[in-house]
């Protein structure tokens, strides 16, 4: 075993790349579910989000194009779920899990002669001042730009339901869509506005893996982290902060769990795989998890 | 429709099925079913199966059907998936994954008129035949490499599923790489799976971060050349297929499977009636794994090296698993000279001394 083989700051930077799809999906999903909406396609949409940034980066060889295009393919792929679940009343867990499968199948279909497409270059942002700092320098100012939309993000999110007219509206539907509807408020609208949202980073979730992390295409690439998402949703009270925490924590112990194993630990390596789970559910399940917003996964009429 | 007419037709369709199938035989073409573990552009261990199955049809012509399914789960599904193409009229199947072995030996007692092919496992029944390749031997030239380029004298590996097979490959170049480099160390990440392109970029980052130069893979995807690629000074190796995309660096080398010889064999004989249950292992020699070529990052006289050891292997004249070799913890397993036999790589589930840690179990 030789722990001293694991350099602190390289990992802490790394731990901030693996995190970033699973932060900018569970972020969209969070929105979507404040809103009182379970979106359960989040893998479905974070995987043609992946195909779709493949797709526009290698067609117009710049890879930011690569990601408003993957937001795009996510954002078109949740209006199908919003109308199917908003407008025909279907129901939503049924309705999600049908996403999950369709976006695997589409983005396989979409993918398919993007095998051997290899995205341009993403460049890493070097700020003037703050990427020279010795510790904080590496780890937090030398990241592609991805990252910091990411956290941009989260702040963005928090700011909007917290501290907005607008923000407190959407969750009044997510609470209380009957009273929100009585008080003149369009539910309907105000909830194909949060999935799409969900959509649109999903998609950029997923372009993150194909076009930063990986960077390649291949079919089911996104393995699962669209479930992690949900998952970090629920386990972080519905609340931005808390996400940021528990997206950080499973991408940090991932990245960390592989570093152990390099190192030698003695440790079998089977309890090392399952560790960033039971850390992240630990962790979120200490800190006391919110209370789900009490119209949620639940039809909305306006007949009622 | 009134449920006698739908028996009616369904006894008429029945009966016009048993009087077509003799008829069928000598005309329409052999349905050669496969089943494949990922998808058919991975980019490695399924690309190439598939390409040598497309190779098999080619040779064949019209007189073979190509029936196949991707990116089918390790497990009960599997049994759906063979299930599906027996009763399709599949008269041949190759099933492609170690993690198959089981459904193929329950599906094969359900249909003993179909011949099943399974790859890389060791439970043969009358109608199944094991097949495949002595990766061990290009192994061996990978580690041969590594310890010559390695600086850093840390070599990184990324292994999949604890099977014998992966261990004797890590094994194999761990042997190698001590033999030309005696300060060479292996760092090994297990990640479970043979195909997940995020967890192999971040093992291969891992590995990179902690000081290695050279990374093995025993995992399908090119996922680990992007990350050496953007690292930099890295090299790694193709697998399954040539990668030559990321020739000539990071990737220096690599080992080819090469199965469409085999597949037409196989095909051929189910033809001609000659088919029968058997356990096939080759190696370079009969050209079922291939040494993709030592790019131009390898010094000549090294690369001179690994060219003879690999025709040394396919000659015969050299075994990578001879002694004197020990375990782990210190007891030998192969006296001076010896070499070892098939039931013993078939079986290998230990390190080989010098390699540090632990095999999941």
């Amino acid at each position: 075993m030789d722990l001293s083989s694991i350099n602190p700051l390289l990992l802490l930077a790394s731990l901030m790349v693996a995190s970033t799809p699973i932060l900018l999906a569970a972020l969209g999903e969070l929105v979507a579910e404040r809103a009182g909406v379970l979106n359960l396609g989040v893998e479905g949409m974070m995987i043609t989000g992946a195909a779709c940034g493949i797709i526009f980066s290698a067609l117009t060889g710049n890879a930011w194009v690569g990601f408003a295009g993957a937001a795009l393919g996510g954002l078109l792929l949740s209006f199908l779920f919003a109308v199917l679940t908003q407008v025909l009343l279907s129901n939503q867990v049924a309705t999600g899990l049908a996403l999950t499968l369709f976006g695997l199948g589409l983005s396989a279909l979409l993918g398919q002669s993007f095998a051997d497409a290899r995205p341009p270059a993403f460049p890493k942002l070097d700020m003037p001042i703050l990427s020279d700092l010795p510790v904080l320098g590496p780890v937090l100012f030398r990241h592609d730009g991805m990252v910091y939309v990411g956290l941009l993000l989260v702040v963005a999110v928090w700011y909007f339901l917290t501290r907005t007219r607008a923000g407190l509206i959407l969750r009044a539907v997510g609470e209380n869509h009957e009273a929100a509807h009585a008080l003149g408020y369009r539910v309907v609208l105000i909830r194909f506005g949060a999935i799409m949202f969900g959509g649109a980073c999903a998609g950029l979730g997923g372009a993150y893996i194909s076009l930063v992390r990986v960077p390649q295409w291949t079919e089911g690439m996104t393995a699962g982290a669209g479930w992690i998402a949900l998952a970090i949703v629920v386990f972080a009270g519905w609340k931005p902060v808390r996400l940021l925490l528990g997206a950080y924590l499973f991408g940090g112990v991932t990245v960390l769990q592989l570093n152990l194993q390099a190192a030698g630990l003695a440790i079998p390596v089977e309890y090392l795989s399952m560790s960033p789970y039971v850390a992240t559910i630990l962790v979120l399940v200490i800190l006391a998890a919110g209370r789900a917003p009490g119209s949620l996964g639940k039809t909305f009429h306006a007949s009622r | 429709m009134k449920r006698r007419t739908l028996l009616k037709t369904g006894a008429t369709a029945a009966f016009a099925a048993a009087l077509g199938a003799p008829l069928r035989a000598q005309n329409a073409p052999m349905k050669v079913g496969f089943v494949y573990v990922g998808p058919i552009n991975d980019g490695g261990w399924t690309q190439h199966h598939h390409h040598s199955a497309k190779e098999m049809v080619e040779h064949f012509g019209d007189a073979v059907e190509l029936v196949y399914q991707e990116s089918v789960p390790e497990g009960p599904d599997a049994e759906r998936v063979m299930t599906q193409m027996c009763l399709q009229g599949c008269q041949i199947i190759f099933t492609t994954s170690f993690g198959f072995m089981d459904p193929t030996i329950n599906v094969a007692a359900k249909f003993p008129d179909v011949k099943f092919e399974h790859a890389t496992g060791y439970k043969t029944a009358d109608n199944v035949s094991v097949y495949s390749a002595r990766f061990y031997e290009g192994r061996a030239i990978q580690g041969h490499l590594a310890g010559n380029m390695t600086e850093s004298n840390r070599v990184g590996y990324i292994a999949s599923v604890p099977i014998p097979e992966v261990v004797r490959g890590i094994n194999s170049a761990f042997i190698h790489a001590r033999k030309v480099n005696p300060d060479v160390e292996f760092k090994i990440i297990w990640i479970f799976e043979w195909l997940n392109p995020a967890k192999e970029a971040d093992a291969a980052k891992a590995l990179i971060e902690q000081g290695c130069d050279v990374v093995l893979q025993h995992t399908d995807s090119t996922a680990p050349h992007a990350a050496a690629k953007e690292a930099g000074g890295v090299y790694t190796f193709g697998q399954a297929a040539d990668m030559a995309e990321f020739a000539p660096m990071p990737r220096i080398s690599s080992i080819i499977d090469n199965w469409a010889p085999y597949y037409i064999d196989r095909v051929q004989a189910a033809m001609d009636g000659t088919w029968e249950s058997v356990n096939t292992w080759q190696g370079i020699g009969e050209g079922m794994v291939g040494i993709g070529e030592i790019s131009s990052a390898v010094p000549d006289d090294i690369k001179a090296e690994a060219e003879a050891m690999r025709d040394a292997i396919a000659a015969g004249d050299y075994h990578p698993f001879t002694g004197p070799l020990s375990k782990q913890d210190g007891t030998q397993f192969l006296a001076e000279g010896e070499v070892a036999d098939d039931g013993l790589l078939a079986g290998m589930n230990f390190y080989v001394e010098g390699i540090e840690g632990d095999i999941p179990s």
